[in-house]
């Protein structure tokens, strides 16, 4: 179970490098048609070059098979998503490589119905990009309960 | 479609979003998601694997519809104009569900000379029943 012990807990920095091809197969599986994720030409005139949904960065999560993730210790089982929250602060293009950074930033409890007792983490990813500016902060709020819950 | 340019003085408190809904959601959309995201949790394609964890079925990544529902702002407001993007999941989503995507103007302002529009925003399934919650803040550029 996650504690308040687990604030500031950092992950391993992992570098990846944001591709045209993963943009265009991405938007696809989210329904997204914006001729922008589809051809880099409509992309160049309105936006300066190919940039990513604005969910895209959450792929990191997977991409780095969970390595820059701070080790909390969660039971699966009992996990879900509760939030998830982005910031764009400068944007991002194809091409560029991103290095992130994740941080527990909050573990808190509330007491739930069904699910028992649940416990929040919160965990900021910031990114950075090839020239050190921040551009982004994905912020996750994870939940475990106390029990396995089915609906 | 090329989206019409949205300008800080087109947009008022209490303005909608243009709705739009994704229908019939199948494993295969949930697949699909699975391979963009890498998201590979069984519980999301493996029948045997989401019984087991207590579901009458696999059900879609909570991303995924937050993927869904953020095209609504960024064909509004313009991916690059995008400043914040939040949700909060409320009801997971089945396959063969329909989800509609919308969203309503909450504030204008301008805020260290930045043109800020903020809105709530929000995905319901078929029965009516909210399955995300969510906002978003974006930054316009002015006609003048």
């Amino acid at each position: 179970m996650a504690d308040k012990g687990d604030i500031g807990k950092v992950g391993k920095p992992i570098t990846i490098r944001i591709e045209a091809g993963k943009i265009r197969e991405f938007a696809k599986s989210v329904k997204d048609a914006n001729p922008v994720y589809y051809d880099e030409g409509v992309a160049k005139t309105e936006l300066g070059g190919v940039m990513p949904p604005p969910t895209f960065l959450m792929t990191l999560a997977h991409w780095d098979d969970g390595e820059g993730r701070p080790h909390v210790k969660m039971d699966l089982r009992r996990v879900l998503h509760g939030e998830q929250e982005f910031e764009y602060l400068k944007p991002v293009y194809a091409g560029d490589v991103l290095t992130a950074v994740t941080k527990v930033t909050n573990v808190f409890e509330k007491s739930g119905g069904r699910g028992g007792t649940m416990t929040f983490v919160v965990m900021d990813t910031d990114f950075t990009n090839q020239k050190g500016e921040k551009v982004a902060i994905a912020r996750s709020t994870t939940i475990e309960t106390g029990q396995v819950v089915a609906r | 479609m090329a989206r019409k340019k949205l300008y800080f003085e087109d947009v008022k408190e209490g303005d909608e979003l243009p709705s739009f809904t994704v229908e019939n959601l199948t494993r295969t959309d949930f697949v699909k998601y699975a391979g963009s995201s890498g998201d590979f949790n069984p519980i999301h394609h493996d029948q045997t694997f989401a019984e087991v964890s207590g579901n009458p079925t696999v059900f879609a990544m909570g991303m995924m519809n937050a993927g869904i529902l953020s095209r609504l702002v960024s064909d509004y407001a313009g991916l690059e104009n995008l400043r914040k993007y939040k949700v909060r999941f409320a009801t997971r989503v089945w396959p063969g569900d329909s989800v509609t995507c919308k969203g309503k103007i909450t504030n204008k302002a301008v805020e260290n000379g930045e043109k800020i529009i903020e809105g709530d925003i929000m995905a319901l399934n078929q029965k009516g029943e909210v399955t995300i919650q969510g906002s978003f803040r974006a930054a316009l550029s002015s006609r003048t």
